[in-house]
């Protein structure tokens, strides 16, 4: 990177660099990676340890509401990805659709998120239920990681919604547009890493059994 | 450092007497200059480390004769819990990087300022409100957090004490280091100025570099793992604790794969300050610079991979137990690396005594001390013995306070007129190294005759046959408190009292001595084009040389 030291020297209040913008938010996300890269670990640990257990468990998932919210996700990934293109084209109320139907995807999984977790209260399914405190430990383990790291995903979920809408705004006053962009490339690849997540607890959730 | 233009003098007032957007208090707290927060990060960090050190000293002073002195047991543990969770995440953590990286590094690479000028002052506001969330944890109803600052499971799940405010306050510090790192790291590659190539960079430009990478790939682990004994905590879910079928194990195991960094996260910054100081007041360039560089890398790299040598004795396999083991002895070859070549840099320079060079020389012994005895620990068969016990606190603070806290102390004597615009006076300076050094050690090595006797840590009684030990242990923290005390009242007076510092008091060659002391606002009126290393004493060499 250094043959990039010489441009990247500021002056005043001009100073404007892309990459280094964009290498700050890579680095982030690296850091959110991470965060989740712990609780894959605990995970990975305890369905080592309750093997069987675990397949017990996951068989109680609906694997129709999590295959319906995969789509849901990854389509909204799309539409962000789309938004840039139309921005790179100058489409600024294209761009505001899209974004904005990225964020309507957004809602639709929490939606379908929170029937899931509901249907889950009603049967007993929850932290410290009596249902649940009597079921094997590896049950318990594998709810317990199941509303963590779902919870988890979903408040990232909400951050996300919130970084996109405030994008929109940004693209409405003209913030964001033709010849700068990187803040919607950043909330974007914001998004991308809450869907890439979503990519792994899919399979480990609902698939695995 | 040779540069190709000569800077022209500043006209520029300095960034102290430049108008901001907001008067008065307002214009530190909203302030986006680097230099501005570097300040604001000083003083609250020295608030909290008066605070933590006079815990500490009462600490010491419980333990000057067995059974009760002053306090009961429970009193004890919170205060060395609170003292640890302290100095650890509001003292030695952000210490050199937050402080003196935000105020000298963009300096040192000749740019005007962080590449994230607000999201440095989000980590600011986030530090300060960690400290407070740490400071309430203690007022509110329910009592201090008890567990030690390690948090251990199941004990940090079940204590009816504040663990959640303790742990958030770890989490939001984590999270403001965090957003340091990433600035920092993002600085260092896109904002050096032209020439300034990675091998001319200054050596704490490196160390903190390395320190950002750890802080940005070690940190989210305890975010998490914290996170996840809160959520315990709060709803119940199991994750942990082992009536639910957790497993404590694995929460030292997560504790340390952040903690263990984190001990580099602490120290590299301290190396950085050494490699720094040294040469200046050696008169020499210094020797092995991209070894010295690499070393941080190397130690950044290794020691992401020794956590477990602070778990030998809660089971293991005995494969596992090797391999740390190895490991660990490993880690200490690229920090042996830098000792030499500070050893090597001192030989035949024409040294001249300053005191930040006396507390660079007291931080090189005591740091070697701390890193021999880190060997001893992290011998198999002795650990079994002195696991958990004084030797322990012996070996952390003489490596964490008499490495990195001295650096700190060596730093603030060394940047200090480029900070404040002032000169300190001299004898005081070196009055308080000699009382902090001899404190300091009297204090502290005492502690590797008790932990090797068999005196387990974080207990507030003890055997009588211990006393005698520990009394003189005590009486090392009074003297070195007495050094603490009349160096930051000789540093606070001279601010006023202070004759005025010039550009460069000490002979310095790196980029921040070529600019007005204090900086102008936006630190270079022109940025200048870096041709040549930046420790560059030749000339002193040559001239060295003719003398003989
Ligand atoms: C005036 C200076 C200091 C004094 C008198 C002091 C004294 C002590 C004492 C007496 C203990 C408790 C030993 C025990 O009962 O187990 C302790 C623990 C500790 N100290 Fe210090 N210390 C000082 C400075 C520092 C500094 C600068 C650091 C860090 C950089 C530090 C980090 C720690 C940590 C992490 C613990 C362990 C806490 C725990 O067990 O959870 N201390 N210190």
């Amino acid at each position: 990177m250094s043959s990039h030291a010489a441009e990247a020297a500021p002056h005043g209040h001009t100073h404007r660099d892309d990459v280094g913008s964009k290498m700050g938010m890579w680095l982030f996300l690296f850091t959110e990676l991470i965060l989740f890269g712990g609780m894959f670990i605990v995970y990975a640990v305890y369905r080592y340890m309750h093997q069987a257990e675990f397949h017990l468990a996951a068989t109680e998932l609906d694997r129709l509401v999590g295959t319906v919210n995969t789509i849901v996700l990854l389509t909204s990934s799309l539409t962000v990805a789309m938004s840039i293109t139309a921005i790179q084209e100058g489409k600024k109320s294209l761009a505001m659709f899209l974004v904005g139907m990225t964020l309507v995807l957004a809602l639709a999984f929490l939606v379908n998120k929170y029937f899931e977790w509901d249907h889950k209260f009603t049967v007993g399914l929850y932290p410290g239920s009596p249902e649940l405190v009597n079921k094997p430990q590896g049950v318990v383990l594998y709810f317990g990681l199941y509303y963590v790291m779902t919870g988890l995903h979903a408040l990232h979920v909400i951050i996300g919604m919130v970084v996109l809408a405030v994008m929109m705004g940004f693209i409405r006053t003209g913030t964001i547009h033709k010849g700068s962009y990187v803040r919607l490339e950043a909330g974007a690849l914001y998004w991308h890493l809450v869907d890439i997540i979503w990519i792994f607890l899919f399979p480990l959730f609902y698939l695995l059994h | 450092m040779a540069i190709a233009s000569a800077v022209p003098v500043s006209v520029e007032p300095d960034f102290y007497h430049t108008k901001t957007k907001y008067k008065g208090i307002l214009g530190w707290i909203f302030t986006t200059d680097h230099k501005r927060i570097g300040i604001l990060y000083l003083v609250t960090m020295l608030v909290f480390f008066f605070t933590a050190a006079t815990l500490g000293v009462l600490m010491r002073l419980e333990m000057l004769t067995p059974g009760r002195t002053f306090v009961d047991a429970q009193t004890y543990n919170t205060f060395f819990t609170l003292h640890g969770i302290m100095m650890i995440f509001l003292f030695i953590i952000p210490g050199l990087p937050a402080v003196f990286g935000n105020f000298l590094m963009p300096i040192m690479i000749g740019a005007k300022d962080v590449f994230f000028p607000r999201l440095n002052l989000l980590s600011w506001w986030l530090f300060l409100f960690g400290g407070i969330f740490a400071l309430v944890s203690v007022f509110l109803p329910g009592g201090a957090a008890d567990t030690g600052w390690t948090f251990y499971v199941p004990y940090s799940v079940r204590t009816s004490t504040n663990v959640i405010p303790a742990l958030s306050a770890a989490f939001i510090l984590g999270f403001s280091s965090i957003l340091t790192g990433l600035n920092f790291i993002t600085t260092i590659h896109r904002m050096r100025a032209p020439g300034m190539t990675w091998f001319r960079m200054p050596l704490f430009v490196w160390s903190l570099y390395s320190t950002a990478w750890i802080q940005v790939l070690a940190t989210p682990i305890i975010g998490i793992t914290l996170l996840l004994i809160a959520i315990e905590r709060w709803f119940g879910v199991g994750i942990f604790d082992p009536t639910l079928g957790g497993d404590p194990v694995l929460y030292q195991h997560l504790f340390w794969i952040y903690s263990h960094p984190a001990v580099y996260i602490m120290i590299l910054p301290g190396l950085g300050v050494v490699s720094e100081i040294l040469p200046v007041f050696a008169r020499r360039t210094i020797f092995g610079y991209k070894f010295i560089a690499f070393s941080s890398l190397a130690i950044a790299f290794v020691g992401s991979l020794v956590w477990a040598h602070h778990m030998f004795t809660v089971g293991m396999s005995n494969t596992g137990m090797f391999v740390f083991s190895f490991l660990t002895f490993l880690v200490s070859i690229p920090s042996a690396i830098k000792v030499f070549n500070w050893i090597a840099t001192l030989y035949k320079g024409s040294i001249e005594i300053s005191a930040p060079l006396l507390f660079i020389l007291s931080f090189i012994i005591q740091f070697c001390i701390g890193g021999f005895t880190g060997l001893i620990l992290g011998t198999l068969a002795i650990n079994i013995h002195v696991q958990d016990t004084y030797f322990v606190v012996g070996h952390f603070h003489y490596v964490m306070f008499g490495g990195t806290g001295f650096g700190l102390f060596a730093a603030l004597h060394y940047w200090y007129p480029k900070m404040f615009g002032k000169m300190y006076k001299q004898a005081p300076a070196y009055i308080s190294w000699f009382l902090a050094t001899v404190g300091f050690n009297l204090l502290y090595f005492p502690m590797f005759v008790l932990g090797y006797e068999g005196m387990p840590r974080r207990y507030y009684d003890y055997l009588p046959e211990f006393q005698t030990v520990h009394q003189i242990a005590t009486v090392g923290s009074w003297i070195l408190y007495a050094g603490i005390v009349v160096m930051f009242v000789n540093l606070v007076v001279s601010l006023w009292r202070g004759e005025k510092a010039t550009a460069n008091p000490w002979g310095g060659e790196t980029l921040e001595w070529k600019v007005p002391s204090p900086p102008p606002l936006e630190n270079f009126d022109e940025i200048p084009v870096v041709t040549t290393g930046p420790y560059d004493y030749s000339k002193y060499e040559k001239a060295a040389q003719e003398v003989k």
